[in-house]
């Protein structure tokens, strides 16, 4: 079954991985019932347009491997961390050579698209795991927060850094994070912006396993493992009762994003970003 | 509790041995950022690092500023 020779996007093939371009946003494969689907778009796994792209080929090539696996491994393999979040410095640069109402189109397109491809990792009839490590911030940390588990090494970090830019996270982060940890976690992360490590992550019920550095993907695979012992059928169900997504709060964090967005402070904090010197951009 | 200048002491051998810079290179009043020769992302890995050696949890925002390895210290040693 071809899927994805084209793009730059490795995994061409159900079951193999073929030549990959150095170009490519991430790649998967298919080995005894577990997909992998590995980061790799440097600085940190920036999500943009290009990268938005690569995720909806592999949604739609996962639509069709999920009926022969049992789980899905999400990493990266970029030493930085596991993603820094959204591409700043596209959305800044397209939307200063947008109008503004062009802009938030543009931005509400981008968002719907990343929901439903969020929103397919998040429901489907497999069992996913994030394994993480180092910077896990903003969008990065929504694209975690889709899976099932989060195994993380010890030197992982979470954050949603959204609010100094004025804006909210936007990928579904806080109605899945309300939804599995409760609404007091999301105010601490949100409204201070500041980052935790594994050990708190644990603590709080975000992670489910610490590791040691290094050592998150193996977990995984190890974890991997104890799914397969488990009827599908039984754990699919047991999926679907436990995690429904909140759709209704979702479409809500798209409007309200869009309509932050589209107020001037939030392109002068864009800019502010992008052609920062300061040692410390990624603090809040 | 480790007094303020062991805390300071265990803080510049950890940085020394993570960022692999030799130890007496490192003084408390030093740029960590110049000394370190490091970025955001490392500034982050480092605040883990310390996180996890002093069983804290310090805020990133405690660090905005923050630039010295005394200083730094002196934040850590507020939460022991």
């Amino acid at each position: 079954m071809e899927t994805t020779k084209d793009n730059n996007v490795r995994g061409a093939r159900l079951d193999s991985h073929s030549a990959v371009s150095a170009k490519s946003a991430l790649s998967w494969k298919l080995s005894d019932g577990v997909i992998e689907l590995a980061l790799h778009r440097e600085p940190c796994n920036e999500l943009g347009s290009a990268s938005l792209d690569d995720l909806e080929k592999f949604a739609t090539a996962l639509q069709l491997m999920q009926k022969e696996a049992h789980a899905l491994i999400i990493y990266s393999e970029l030493k930085p961390g596991f993603c820094a979040g959204a591409d700043l410095r596209e959305l800044y640069r397209r939307s200063e050579a947008m109008g503004k109402a062009e802009a938030v189109k543009g931005v509400r397109d981008f968002l719907e698209r990343m929901h439903r491809v969020l929103n397919l990792i998040d429901a489907a009839p497999l069992t996913t795991i994030a394994a993480v490590h180092g910077v896990t911030f903003g969008g990065g940390f929504e694209l975690a927060l889709a899976c099932d588990l989060i195994i993380a090494d010890k030197m992982a970090r979470f954050c949603f850094p959204e609010l100094r830019l004025g804006l909210i996270p936007g990928f579904g982060g806080i109605p899945r994070l309300k939804r599995d940890l409760g609404n007091g976690v999301v105010r601490d992360l949100l409204l201070t912006g500041r980052s935790i490590n594994a050990t708190k992550a644990q603590q709080i019920g975000l992670v489910s396993q610490v590791v040691a550095e290094g050592e998150a993907l193996g977990a995984a695979r190890a974890t991997a493992v104890q799914l397969r012992k488990f009827d599908r059928a039984t754990a699919v169900a047991a999926k679907k009762f436990i995690k429904p997504i909140p759709h209704e709060e979702m479409q809500r964090e798209i409007d309200i994003f869009c309509e932050l967005f589209a107020r001037p402070a939030v392109q002068a904090g864009l800019q502010k970003f992008v052609e920062s010197t300061d040692a410390q951009p990624y603090l809040p | 509790m480790p007094t303020a200048e062991q805390t300071l002491d265990e803080i510049l051998t950890l940085a020394a041995a993570h960022f692999k810079v030799p130890r007496e290179k490192l003084a408390p009043d030093d740029d960590f950022f110049k000394t370190l020769g490091i970025d955001s992302l490392q500034t982050l890995d480092l605040l883990t690092k310390l996180e996890n050696h002093f069983h804290v949890e310090l805020p990133d925002y405690e660090l905005q500023g923050v630039s010295d390895f005394r200083t730094l210290a002196g934040k850590i040693q507020a939460r022991l």
